[in-house]
């Protein structure tokens, strides 16, 4: 990889902006399946209408904004532009070099299709060759077993295990952080993907 | 157990209290290299009492706000806060938090006492799960003082700290209510 290798392109997909205008309609059809949600963090489920989801993007780039330690993309798919799916890095702490990620794949038709994957390869470049962290953290229920399986594919390895901190559906699982330092993370080959 | 004892421990106890009573301890304390070294990854800020009063001020307005001066039964000297924040009535998990910032107090118990005041309070009156706290591994102390109270050792996000030119982790604790109750026993 170069200077001039793009950040935000992969195969398939683009990360970008949100758009004010389309987007809310999209994602609150994903706020109506707790897969999703429940994969991006620990807060229950809720369904979110178009226009809570327009208020909850104004929220966000203000964070960005206001914070300086949270970047935010849109994933889209280059063949028709659609939203696929979100990713960020959040609670940056810049004077240890320290950052935590999240990614959500939206329709259940476009997971396992090798998209995650995808995105997380930008986004390891983005953290470690961009933003210079020296790790990244990443939490995640032992139930979310291709969560798991999309970080570990990266390197990510389990650090901390938070025993039945989660409950979902009347069941106590544990909870799983994991972490990913620069120096041992390398990019996955292209046909592995 | 009487109904003090939900608020008061052995050497000390729990209270609420107005903002510009605490705002200059808190001032003044910021400014302890090893205090905010042992509470916060971030740098210390050297915020004004004035700052500081209006923090506590818009921290009370939060919701799950559990946020208790630690004061001596003996005298009742302020000597810090414990805090919940991260409480997830829905999972039964809270992530908990304790200074003493009165350094003539440190390694006497007050701390531990405090904690368990504040565990007291979270199994047998929000009646949660469990407890999580992060400790910098630095700070030894803190981890015996926290297994003292049932904490165990759950994990450690490695090198999440850069000071003094070395990598530190964040050394994550937890206790369940079962584990907090079976050490009041022995107690």
């Amino acid at each position: 990889m170069s200077i001039q290798t793009q950040l935000f392109e992969s195969t398939r997909l683009r990360l970008g902006p949100i758009d004010h205008e389309k987007d809310p309609e999209v994602e609150s059809r994903w706020t109506h399946d707790p897969v999703f949600l429940h994969g991006l963090g620990l807060n229950p489920a809720r369904p979110l209408s178009p226009a809570q989801m327009k208020k909850k993007y104004e929220a966000i780039e203000k964070e960005i904004e206001e914070s300086h330690s949270t970047f935010h993309f849109a994933v889209r798919a280059k063949e028709d532009d659609r939203l696929v799916g979100l990713v960020r890095i959040e609670w940056i702490e810049w004077s240890h070099g320290a950052g935590g990620l999240k990614l959500g794949i939206g329709e259940a038709k476009d997971r396992r299709q090798g998209y995650g994957s995808e995105v997380m390869q930008l986004m390891l470049r983005f953290a470690f060759e961009e933003l210079n962290l020296y790790r990244l953290s990443a939490v995640v229920g032992e139930d979310n077993i291709a969560g798991l399986a999309l970080l570990k594919k990266f390197g990510f390895v389990e650090e901390v295990r938070r025993r039945k901190a989660l409950m979902r559906d009347g069941q106590c699982f544990d909870l799983i952080h994991l972490g990913l330092l620069r120096n041992e993370w390398q990019p996955v080959e292209e046909s592995q993907l | 157990m009487n109904e003090a004892g939900l608020f008061a421990g052995k050497l000390v106890r729990l209270t609420a209290e107005d903002p510009e009573t605490v705002a200059k301890p808190y001032a003044e304390w910021a400014r302890d290299t090893e205090y905010s070294r042992y509470l916060d990854s971030n740098p210390p800020y050297t915020f004004s009492a004035k700052k500081w009063k209006e923090w506590l001020e818009k921290d009370m307005e939060r919701e799950n706000n559990y946020f208790f001066s630690i004061r001596t039964l003996d005298g009742n000297k302020f000597l810090g806060f414990v805090a919940l924040f991260e409480l997830h009535w829905q999972h039964g998990d809270t992530m908990v938090a304790i200074a003493l910032g009165e350094r003539d107090y440190w390694g006497k118990g007050y701390g531990t006492d405090a904690m368990n005041m504040m565990l007291r309070y979270v199994f047998t009156e929000l009646n949660l799960r469990r407890v999580s706290l992060i400790v910098f591994e630095y700070n030894q102390r803190g981890i015996r003082s926290n297994e003292k109270n049932g904490f165990v050792i759950e994990g450690r996000t490695r090198g999440a700290m850069l000071r003094e030119g070395k990598r530190w982790d964040f050394i994550w604790m937890g206790v369940t209510r079962e584990e907090w109750l079976k050490i009041q026993e022995t107690a």
